[in-house]
C-alpha cells in the first residue's frame, strides 16, 4: 500500500514537472527558432541592422530604425499620458473614494483590459482618429504649432494616435498594479502622517513615497505591454517606415510591421529580416517585463500586484 | 507670522481639494471612455447585425456576407486551444504550488510571468516558423497551438493562486489519515480549489478569443465554412481586422457589427466571472 | 484647575456595533493620564476618538462631546487636520517613515510651515530630537535612514517627530508594547519628563508601567470607563471593586 502511494507520487509529481517544464521549454524555443529564422539578417547586415534607416523590401534594403523609432517614440506617447492618469486612478481608488465608489470604477477599469486589440484599432480609425483630425489636432496646431512635433499634414492617421490609443490600453494594466502597490503600503504609514496635521494629499504623497519602487515596476510594465501592443497600433499609425518629427505624421512600430507583412513575406531574406525585428522585440520585452517583476517584488513580494507581472 | 501661516494652511487646503477632485477625474475620465467605446460598438453593430450576417459567409462587397464561418473557426480554434492550453496549464499550475517552493520553481514562475507579457504576435512568428513552414500552409491546427501557447501560463499561475488559497489544514487533515500526496492534492486540493481554476479558465480563454496578432499567418482567413484544422481557417478578429481596414463603409459596417458579437462575449464571460468571485468574497 | 480635555457622554459605534458607552472624563493640562484594561475594552478606541483619527474608518461614528481647550473636536467644521497638529499621536508600532532621520522629524514641520528658513528647520529638528533623549545618539548620522534605528530609538524617533510640530497633548498607544525592558525604561523616563511642557494620554496593557508614569488612571472594562481616579488611589484602595480584582491579577 506504502509502496502504491509512493509510486502514485511519483508518476504524478512527474507529470506535473513536465507541464512546468514546457513554459521553459517553449521560452527556449521561441528563443532558438527565431535566431534560427533570423540568421540570413544577422549574417549579412551584422548589427548595423539595428541602426539603418532604409526600409524597401523589393531592393533588398532591410533597417529597423525607422520601427524602432515608431516604437519608442510611441510608447513614450502612451507613458506620458497613461503613467499620471493611472496613478490618479488608482490613488482615487485606493485613497480617496470610499469602497461602494471604488468597487464598481475598478471594475469597469478592468473591464478596459479585457477589450481585444483589434477592437480597439476599429475604434482607432472610426472615432479616435477623426477626433483628432478634427478637434485635437488643430486646437494642437494652433497653440503649440511652433513646434515640430505638431507641424505638418493632419490625416488622423498617426504617431499621435497610436500613443494615444496605446494609453487607452495600458492604463488599466498600470492601474491595477499602482492599486496594489498602494495597497500593500501599511496603514500605520497613512496614520503616522495624518497624525502629524497632514492634510489628505500630503498623507497620499507618503504613501506614493513608500510605494515609489513598486510605482516604478508599473511603469516598466506598462512600457512593456506598450512596445509589444500590436494590432491598434497597426489600424492607426499609418503603417510608413519613416522617421518623421511630426507627430501627425504616419509611422511604424516593430509589432505592427510584422502583423502587416509577416503573410506577405515569401522571400527568404525578407522574412528574416522581419524575424530578426521579432526577435529584438522579444528580447526587449523579456527584459523589461524582469525588471517591471524586480522592482514590484522588491515592495509587494507577498501581496497580488506580483500576479500582474 | 499668524497671517503667512494662515496663507500656507489656505493652501494647502486648495492644494488638497485640487488633487482630490484630480484624481476623481482620472477614474471618471477613464469610465467615460470605457462606456464610450461599448456605447459606440452597441450603436453601430445593432444596425448591421442579423441572423443572416451571422450564418453567412464573406461575399464580394455588394453582395451581403456574414461571419458564420469565422465564427465557426474562432470556436474551433479556442476549443483546441483550451484541450491543449488547460490541462497544461493547470498541470504547471498544481506544480508550482504543491512542489515549486524551491529553485526550479521560481525559475518556472519567473519565466512564466514573462512569457505572459511577450507580446502575442511574437508567439505567431514562433509557431510560424514551427510548424507553418514545415506544413507548407497555414491552418486551424497552428492558430489554435499558438493560443494554447498564451493559455499557458495565465492558467498556470491563476491556478497556482488558486491552490495556495486552500487552507492548509485540509491538507494537512487528509495527509494524517495516511493518503498518499498525490491523492490528497487530486482528490481533496483540486476539488477545493475547482471553481477558481474554472473561473481563471474562463478569463483566459475569453483572452485568446480576443486574439488577433498570433492567428494573422498562423491560421490565416478563409473565405469559407471549414472543419478541418489541417486548413486555413477563418476568426472573428482576423475578420474584424480586415473588414475594418478595408475601403468600403459596408465592410465596415459588418466590422462593428462582428465587433459587438466579440466583445459582447468577452463582456459577458467577465461579467459572469465577477459575479461568480464576488459571491464568494 | 482647568481641563485641558474634557469628555461628556461619549458613545462609539463600529457600524451597528457600539463600542464605547457613555463616557465622561475630564484630563488637567500638564498631567499624564493612563487608560487600562482588558485587550478589547476600548481603550486604545477611545484614545482615537481625542484627535478623530477614526474619521478614517468609514463604518465609525461618535456621539457626545470631546473640549479640548473649550472647543468641541466633533463640531461641524472642525479642521481636523489643524486638531491633529495640536494633538499628537504615538503608535504601538513605530512607524518611521521610509526616510533620513533628519526628514522625518522636518517632515510635519515643513507640511504645516513651521519654519523659517534652513538654519530654523535644523534648531527645530535638534530642539525635538534633544526633547525626545535621542539627540546624542543620531546626530552624527541625521542623514542615514530611520531604519537603521533600533525598536526603541524608532520609537523615540517618532515621539520625536511627534514633538517637532508643537503639539499642546501628546496620545500614545501602547508605546512600549513591542520594546525590551531596557528601551521601555527610556520610554517611561521620557513620558515623565515631557508632562512639564505637554498634556499626556497613554494607552497600556501594563498596570506597572501605568503606575510608574501617570498621575491619573482610568480603567476601562468592555467599552466602559469603570473607575478614573489619582493613579495613587487606583493601585492603593480602588472605588470598585472590579478594578481592585483586575488590578491584583484576579482575571484577564
Amino acid at each position: 500500500m506504502a509502496q502504491i502511494g509512493a509510486l502514485g507520487d511519483k508518476i504524478y509529481r512527474s507529470v506535473l514537472l513536465i507541464a512546468a517544464s514546457s513554459i521553459l521549454l517553449i521560452v527556449f524555443a521561441i528563443f532558438y527558432m527565431m535566431i534560427q529564422n533570423s540568421m540570413p539578417t544577422i549574417q549579412r547586415f551584422g548589427i548595423g541592422f539595428l541602426f539603418a534607416s532604409e526600409w524597401n523590401p523589393s531592393q533588398q534594403m532591410y533597417g529597423a530604425l525607422p520601427f524602432i523609432y515608431g516604437t519608442v517614440v510611441s510608447s513614450l506617447i502612451a507613458i506620458l499620458i497613461a503613467v499620471p492618469v493611472s496613478l490618479g486612478i488608482a490613488i482615487f481608488l485606493v485613497e480617496q473614494a470610499p469602497a461602494k465608489v471604488a468597487r464598481p470604477i475598478a471594475f469597469m477599469v478592468e473591464l478596459l483590459a479585457a477589450i481585444p486589440s483589434v477592437v480597439y484599432g476599429l475604434w482607432g480609425i472610426f472615432v479616435l482618429a477623426p477626433f483628432i483630425r478634427n478637434h485635437l489636432g488643430p486646437v494642437l496646431q494652433d497653440y503649440l504649432g511652433f513646434l515640430p512635433l505638431f507641424q505638418g499634414r493632419l490625416t488622423g492617421i498617426g504617431m499621435l494616435t497610436g500613443g494615444i490609443i496605446l494609453a487607452i490600453m495600458i492604463t488599466p494594466i498600470i492601474t491595477a498594479v499602482v492599486r496594489d502597490v498602494l495597497d500593500a503600503v501599511p496603514t500605520t504609514q497613512r496614520e503616522a502622517a495624518l497624525a502629524l496635521g497632514a492634510t489628505k494629499w500630503e498623507t497620499t504623497m507618503v504613501v506614493l513615497g513608500n510605494a515609489a519602487s513598486g510605482i516604478a515596476g508599473a511603469v516598466v510594465l506598462g512600457l512593456g505591454r506598450a512596445v509589444g501592443e500590436t494590432m491598434a497600433v497597426t489600424m492607426v499609425i499609418g503603417n510608413s517606415p519613416q522617421i518623421s518629427a511630426s507627430l501627425f505624421e504616419p509611422a511604424y512600430t516593430i509589432a505592427s510591421v510584422l502583423a502587416a507583412n509577416f503573410a506577405d513575406a515569401t522571400e527568404e531574406l525578407y522574412l528574416s529580416a522581419l524575424i530578426e525585428m521579432g526577435l529584438v522585440l522579444f528580447l526587449v520585452t523579456l527584459v523589461i517585463n524582469a525588471l517591471a517583476k524586480l522592482l514590484i517584488m522588491s515592495v509587494a513580494n507577498k501581496t497580488n500586484a506580483a500576479k500582474h507581472v | 507670522m499668524e497671517r503667512t501661516m494662515s496663507t500656507h494652511n489656505t493652501r494647502r487646503r486648495v492644494v488638497n481639494a485640487f488633487m482630490t477632485a484630480l484624481t476623481a477625474a482620472c477614474a471618471i475620465s477613464v469610465t467615460l471612455i470605457l462606456l464610450i467605446i461599448l456605447a459606440y460598438i452597441a450603436y453601430q453593430g445593432v444596425t448591421s447585425i442579423s441572423i443572416e450576417f451571422l450564418i453567412d459567409t464573406p461575399k464580394p462587397v455588394g453582395e451581403g456576407g456574414g461571419i458564420g464561418n469565422a465564427i465557426v473557426g474562432s470556436a474551433m480554434m479556442t476549443l483546441l486551444a483550451a484541450l491543449i492550453g488547460l490541462p497544461i496549464g493547470i498541470a504547471a499550475g498544481v506544480y508550482l504550488a504543491e512542489f515549486g517552493k524551491n529553485w526550479y520553481g521560481n525559475i518556472v514562475r519567473f519565466v512564466a510571468d514573462t512569457l505572459i507579457g511577450v507580446p502575442s504576435i511574437i508567439i505567431g512568428i514562433f509557431i510560424y516558423t514551427l510548424i507553418v513552414i514545415p506544413m507548407g500552409r497555414q491552418s486551424g491546427l497552428a492558430g489554435g497551438i499558438a493560443l494554447a501557447i498564451i493559455m499557458i501560463p495565465i492558467v498556470a499561475r491563476t491556478t497556482e493562486e488558486m491552490i495556495l488559497l486552500v487552507p492548509n489544514s485540509m491538507r494537512e487533515g487528509a495527509l494524517a489519515l495516511g493518503a498518499p500526496q498525490w491523492r490528497v492534492s487530486w482528490n481533496i486540493v483540486l476539488p477545493a480549489a475547482a471553481s477558481g481554476i474554472a473561473t481563471g479558465a474562463m478569463l483566459a480563454i475569453a483572452r485568446i478569443t480576443g486574439e488577433t496578432a498570433p492567428l494573422l499567418f498562423t491560421a490565416l482567413n478563409s473565405r469559407f465554412y471549414n472543419f478541418f484544422y489541417d486548413q486555413p481557417m477563418s476568426s472573428l478578429t482576423v475578420q474584424i481586422y480586415n473588414y475594418a481596414t478595408g475601403p468600403f463603409a459596408v465592410e465596415h459596417a459588418m466590422a462593428w457589427a462582428a465587433t459587438l458579437l466579440l466583445v459582447g462575449l468577452i463582456l459577458v464571460i467577465n461579467i459572469i466571472v465577477r459575479f461568480l468571485t464576488r459571491k464568494k468574497h | 484647575m482647568e481641563s485641558k480635555i474634557s469628555i461628556t457622554n461619549l458613545d462609539f459605534y463600529y457600524g451597528k456595533e457600539q463600542a464605547l458607552f457613555d463616557i465622561t472624563l475630564e484630563i488637567p493640562p500638564r498631567e499624564v493620564v493612563a487608560f487600562i484594561g482588558p485587550s478589547g475594552c476600548g481603550k486604545s478606541t477611545f484614545l482615537r476618538t481625542l484627535n478623530r483619527m477614526n474619521d478614517t474608518i468609514p463604518i465609525a461614528r461618535v456621539t457626545g462631546t470631546v473640549l479640548i481647550d473649550g472647543e468641541n473636536i466633533y463640531r461641524p467644521g472642525m479642521d481636523v487636520v489643524a486638531l491633529r497638529r495640536k494633538v499628537g499621536m504615538v503608535f504601538q508600532k513605530s512607524n518611521p517613515f521610509p526616510k533620513s532621520i533628519f526628514e522625518n522629524v522636518a517632515y510635519g514641520i515643513r507640511i504645516n510651515g513651521l519654519h523659517s528658513g534652513k538654519s530654523d528647520l535644523d534648531a527645530r529638528v535638534e530642539k525635538a530630537l534633544r526633547d525626545a533623549a535621542l539627540w546624542d545618539e543620531v546626530k552624527d548620522r541625521l542623514s542615514t535612514s530611520a531604519f537603521g534605528l533600533s525598536g526603541g530609538q524608532q520609537q523615540r524617533l517618532c515621539i520625536a517627530r511627534a514633538l517637532a510640530v508643537q503639539p499642546d497633548v501628546i496620545l500614545m498607544d501602547e508605546p512600549a508594547s513591542a520594546l525590551d525592558p531596557i528601551a521601555t525604561q527610556k520610554i517611561e523616563e521620557l513620558v515623565v519628563g515631557l508632562k512639564q511642557d505637554y498634556t499626556i494620554v497613554i494607552v497600556t496593557h501594563n498596570m506597572q508601567q501605568a503606575a510608574r508614569v501617570s498621575d491619573r488612571t482610568a480603567f476601562f472594562m468592555l467599552g466602559k470607563l469603570v473607575e478614573y481616579n489619582p493613579t495613587q488611589k487606583m493601585f492603593t484602595n480602588p472605588d470598585e471593586k472590579l478594578t481592585e480584582d483586575y488590578i491584583t491579577g484576579r482575571f484577564g
